[in-house]
């Protein structure tokens, strides 16, 4: 019973995974800019939410309302502007220049927030409840709505993606930017909108993390960017639903190395993630005809 | 800066393309020297030349993909020299990129439909389109992938028809496709001249390019050797001016920024002579100097 709880657990934590990772993969996918600064973006969701719910005492469930539209309009500004230019010199120079966003970032919410852990809506039944399933195993409301939440947020993008003008418009240049620039479309115009797609889900993602566990300053570096990146290698670039499997599947590879040994848990994860990477390196769900 | 022939053409108004000495650099190398051309509402416009003659280079220039080191491109009597593609495709300018180009992973339909985001108003709908090519709406959910060399082309044609071009750039459509396939194409293409649409046609193929033109300029390593309406140029004279035999007849004017036809090889070129027998329309097996089927 303990395994099958560990599973359980996996499943749901890998919904988490999930929404960290689709931004990261959406940035790569349409823009070729791996985002270093992506956890620590996430992290930053989290203490504005902290700093929004302190100041103005709205209910923890309403900051989301007011950060994701924030961070998805500073994604669309960052993109606009560094990034861009970043872009501009070469792809190379974009992992300098968010790696060196990465770096203002911590030291800032360093220097601001000090190092010391902090946590959102603890007091709330949401975070703290959980449901039994037999007699062993014990879900928790939050990992459960938080897997429902990144379903719902893939489906979202997907439909988004696949059946709106600007979705439409993204795909286009992904495919080819110099033939959307014939068709009319301004690429940067473009790029900004699917980096505020990216910078929205990463807030979700941040502050749903901070829920879900602790933020530190470095949370973003040591935690959120590594289980991203690793959800979206063993799911496959460049697909939205392998980054929920691949978040899945680090989630049970982390759950089930817990429950062998609880120091191993970090390190399963990575190990199934080097395996993927050695046996499959194109990911799970990749399929084989994309050049 | 007159052209031959100009008198009886500017009675149509003004151009609706210009382009006022042109030279483009790719890097170091010269890519175009001195180019000027004008394109008047309901010209065909042909640009013809050997492989690295520079033609794509400069309907990519004019479509705004590369940026000229001097010289001006105006369009409807305004300088859009500086303008960027995507501004330019707005304006009317929007071409049919060499070698297709469509969007890999959208439909056909969808790729039609990019193609109409930015539309201007006009005659074009994705509806026409279909109708215009008849295979296209029942296979419209196909990835282009699954497309062949003429249907990718007749897509990419069809993507650049929906945005209601008020010049068309088309930038050698008969490239890799099977010689059948290019009289099809162009067969459609006539269908489209028909509605009195504005074009400018970068092509190998000789014998295509002189079939629908108005009006036909060769290029030969970055110069302009030749410039005339069809009619009036023997195959002699556009053999010469393609390969650069000898005195070329620039038609006596000054089209080339002074260059008085005297085809003095430029910097860098790529490949002077064209290898083999894409360049000579179909009838030439050989690679002969033979220019005109039949």
């Amino acid at each position: 019973m303990a395994w099958v709880n560990a599973i359980i657990q996996g499943v749901l934590t890998g919904g988490l995974y999930a929404l960290f990772a689709c931004g990261l993969s959406l940035m790569f996918g349409v823009m070729k800019v791996v985002n270093l600064a992506h956890g620590d973006l996430a992290v930053v969701a989290g203490y504005v939410a902290i700093g929004v719910i302190t100041v103005t005492h709205i209910p923890v469930l309403w900051s989301f309302l007011i950060v994701v539209p924030v961070m998805a309009l500073l994604g669309y500004v960052l993109q606009r502007t560094i990034i861009q230019s970043a872009l501009d010199r070469s792809v190379l120079t974009t992992l300098i220049v968010t790696f060196g966003l990465s770096v203002v970032i911590e030291n800032g919410l360093l220097q601001f927030f000090t190092a010391n852990s902090r946590a959102i809506g603890t007091e709330l039944a949401l975070v703290r409840d959980s449901f039994k399933v037999g007699s062993q195993i014990q879900i928790g409301y939050l990992l459960v709505v938080i897997f429902a939440v990144a379903v719902v947020v893939l489906l979202g993008l997907q439909y988004f993606l696949s059946a709106s003008k600007y979705g439409r418009l993204i795909r286009a240049v992904a495919d080819d930017r110099e033939a959307a620039q014939l068709a009319g479309a301004d690429y940067r115009h473009v790029f900004g909108i699917a980096a505020a797609l990216a910078f929205g889900t990463v807030a979700l993602a941040g502050i749903s993390y901070g829920m879900y566990s602790q933020l530190q300053p470095t949370t973003g570096t040591d935690t959120i960017l590594l289980f991203a990146f690793a959800a979206v290698v063993i799911g496959g670039l460049g697909s939205l639903w392998g980054t929920l499997l691949g978040g899945v599947v680090l989630g049970v590879a982390q759950q089930i190395g817990a429950q062998i040994n609880i120091s191993d848990e970090v390190l399963a994860g990575y190990i199934v993630f080097l395996a993927v990477l050695v046996l499959r390196p194109q990911g799970l769900t990749s399929r084989r005809t994309q050049s | 800066m007159t052209v031959p022939g100009d008198t009886e053409r500017a009675e149509n108004g003004t151009p609706l393309l210009e382009v006022r000495d042109l030279t483009v650099h790719h890097g170091q190398l010269r890519a175009l020297e001195g180019i000027s051309l004008r394109v008047f509402p309901g010209e065909v416009y042909a640009i013809i030349g050997a492989n690295g003659a520079g033609k794509s280079t400069l309907l990519r220039t004019i479509a705004g993909l590369h940026r000229p080191t001097t010289g001006t491109v105006l369009f409807d009597g305004r300088d859009v020299t500086r303008l960027r593609p995507e501004r330019r495709a707005t304006q009317g300018i929007v071409m049919v990129p060499e070698g297709r180009r469509l969007f890999g992973s959208l439909s056909v339909e969808e790729n039609l439909k990019v193609g109409a985001t930015y539309a201007r108003p006009g005659p074009w709908t994705i509806e026409r389109v279909y109708e215009l090519f008849g295979w296209m709406r029942e296979r419209s959910n196909q990835k282009t992938a699954q497309l062949s060399g003429g249907e990718q082309q007749s897509v990419a044609i069809g993507r650049a028809l929906v945005a209601n071009p008020r010049v068309l750039l088309l930038d050698e459509l008969s490239l890799g496709l099977a010689p059948v396939v290019v009289q099809r194409i162009y067969g459609m293409l006539s269908q489209i001249l028909a509605t009195g649409l504005t074009v400018l046609l970068v092509e190998q193929d000789v014998s295509q390019a002189l079939r629908v033109a108005s009006r036909v300029q060769c290029l030969l390593e970055g110069r302009t050797t030749l410039e005339g309406e069809p009619g009036d140029l023997t195959p002699e004279r556009v053999e010469a001016a393609y390969f650069g035999l000898g005195e070329t007849a620039a038609g006596g004017g000054d089209a080339g920024g002074g260059n008085g036809g005297q085809p003095v090889p430029s910097a860098g070129h790529r490949s002077p002579v064209p290898g083999g027998g894409q360049a000579m329309g179909q009838s030439s097996g050989g690679g002969s100097e033979q220019l005109w089927p039949g």
